[in-house]
């Protein structure tokens, strides 16, 4: 409660320092809003639609882009985990492409697929594979063999070992894998709709600078970072949570 | 045959060196075999060559016994049970389960390990209930299945807990439920309760003999304790170290349930003690000086071949 308390005093604060600076007029408008006017463009945004419509074009390239990603990635997590063959081969190459920053994929996505949103849905499977590929791997290879053994005792085989015993061991490892993976799509796909014009937040942003309106530009940056928290909170923290009880990590 | 009467009342012993394979124990051999090992040997690679861990092992357990398996560290005991488990693969040598050569891993041979392996993702009934799935038995079956079992290790009030809420000797429990649960016709136990305190072993000794006189199921138990072994089992081989070969072959005939601190479960423990004294001396010297040591070459890190099993060792 009184850290709860510290934090709003904080941001009230911030907000404060942020009206008197524009009140002082040192900046003109067009570098530095004012809150008012920053709260204004947001209910406009959500008034007229245009933000809503850009929060659900990227919410969908992300949810396709992410979602692939996490198939693939925790596929070929397995096989790398698993296999020494995809090990000594697949690994290597996973982990020399993980040193190139997604943005990198743009010029190939564009001739690959052309300016539309296939290419941004590439950038952000780009962003995401990598890392939950190179943590299922991790995991899978901490699985203790005593789990595989029992498991085997008790007839477990082939595609049932997996699922049954493998990728839930896993689970801890693949999560953290996830939750990075999120992050990357998600910077992927902003970095991937301010360069290629077809809407989403990314180009309510660039619209924003187009038209010299700061305004916009700020409430467009205040909303991706809300749902950056609102996925981190309502998804990856209760996930986490849920496990660290289940698997006794923490004591709570 | 050597058949020599022991000091003790109820028991006898046999040189096991002089023994035929075929021998014939009056009263036990009327039941059929259940597992029957026949020239079992086992060689691990090491920078001094290959160095046998098991050779030329033959027993026979018959259905409904219990047999404890019990020798000193590193002598290959936990390697033969993986072996009979078909987690493992012999050099030479086979092993029939129920009348089947073992090729692999199965379900009528269930392992219990030295850790519970109980899977932590899951709760206390699910993990009893795991095998039972995989099997494709049905929801509602697999649930009554593994009540039942948790009632029969009396932890039905924890059936929700999650693993790591339980005790060393509860998760030991759960493991025997979810190993009968899966109605095997042999449990393999690879010394269960080594790494439990003696007040809960001194419990669980009770248990397992009193489940496995309610299931008469098959058992062979795997234990560097000889007192746990008077106190368990039917049979007991002795194992000697380095090639592992089974030495000796003890009949326990004491009424139960059997107490640890039985007056007669003490004597007997100390006879074969001595049996054992010379083994373990053997263990020790090649520890204490693994240079000059002639005798072994892996011996003193004979536990490092098996770098896969987890549960075994002491």
């Amino acid at each position: 409660m009184y850290s709860i308390l510290k934090r709003v005093i904080f941001f009230v604060l911030l907000i404060t320092l942020w009206e008197m600076l524009f009140w002082w007029g040192i900046w003109p408008e067009y570098i530095l809003p004012s809150p008012v006017s920053v709260c204004k463009t947001l209910a406009r945004g959500f008034r007229d639609q245009s933000l809503l419509i850009g929060i659900a074009i990227s919410m969908k390239r992300i949810a396709i882009g992410y979602g692939i990603s996490i198939g693939a990635g925790i596929f070929l997590g397995l096989l790398i985990g698993r296999f020494r063959i995809f090990e000594e081969t697949l690994g290597s190459l996973i982990s020399g492409l993980q040193t190139l920053p997604t943005i990198c994929w743009l010029p190939l996505a564009l001739l690959w697929f052309g300016l539309n949103d296939r290419a941004i849905i590439f950038l952000v499977f780009m962003g995401a594979v990598l890392s939950i590929t190179i943590a299922t791997d991790a995991g899978v290879k901490s699985v203790p063999s005593l789990y595989i053994r029992a498991a085997k005792t008790m007839g477990a085989k082939g595609l049932k070992l997996y699922l049954e015993v493998i990728i839930p061991a896993a689970l801890p490892h693949i999560i953290i894998g996830m939750k990075q993976g999120w992050s990357f799509a998600w910077r992927s796909l902003m970095a991937g709709e301010l360069l290629i014009v077809c809407l989403g937040l990314g180009h309510l942003l660039m619209i924003g600078r187009e038209l010299n309106d700061m305004s916009q530009v700020i409430a467009v940056m205040l909303v991706i970072i809300l749902i950056g928290i609102l996925v981190d909170r309502l998804f990856f923290m209760k996930v986490e949570r849920h496990m660290r009880e289940r698997w006794g990590l923490v004591k709570s | 045959m050597m058949l020599e009467s022991a000091g003790i009342e109820g028991i006898i012993e046999l040189d096991h060196e002089r023994v035929d394979t075929k021998m014939e124990i009056p009263g036990v051999n009327d039941v059929k075999p259940n597992l029957r090992i026949r020239h079992v040997s086992k060689s691990f690679q090491s920078k001094n060559g290959s160095v046998y861990v098991l050779e030329d092992i033959n027993f026979e357990i018959k259905q409904g016994e219990f047999v404890c398996l019990v020798g000193p560290s590193g002598c290959g005991k936990t390697t033969l049970m993986n072996i009979v488990a078909g987690l493992e693969k012999a050099d030479s040598g086979e092993v029939w389960a129920n009348g089947r050569r073992v090729s692999g891993a199965g379900t009528d041979r269930v392992v219990i390990f030295q850790e519970a392996a109980l899977f932590p993702w899951l709760n206390v009934i699910k993990n009893v209930e795991f095998g039972l799935k995989l099997k494709g038995i049905n929801s509602r079956e697999r649930r009554n299945i593994a009540l039942e079992y948790l009632k029969m290790v009396h932890l039905t009030k924890f059936q929700n807990s999650h693993v790591h809420e339980l005790s060393g000797g509860m998760k030991q429990r759960v493991a025997i439920a979810r190993a009968l649960a899966m109605n095997p016709d042999m449990l393999l136990m690879d010394e269960p309760f080594s790494a439990l305190d003696a007040q809960t072993r001194w419990i669980l000794h009770f248990e397992l003999q009193n489940i496995w006189m309610k299931t008469k199921k098959t058992i062979m138990f795997v234990t560097h304790n000889i007192r746990e072994a008077v106190c368990l089992a039917d049979r007991i081989f002795i194992l000697s170290t380095s090639p592992g070969r089974i030495k000796k072959e003890f009949f326990v005939d004491l009424p139960r349930p059997r107490d640890d601190n039985d007056v007669h479960v003490a004597e007997y423990s100390t006879r074969i003690m001595k049996e054992l004294k010379a083994e373990i001396d053997k263990v020790v010297k090649c520890e204490m000086d693994a240079d000059s040591c002639t005798e072994c070459d892996i011996k003193c890190t004979t536990e490092a071949p098996a770098k896969t099993d987890i549960g075994g060792g002491i």
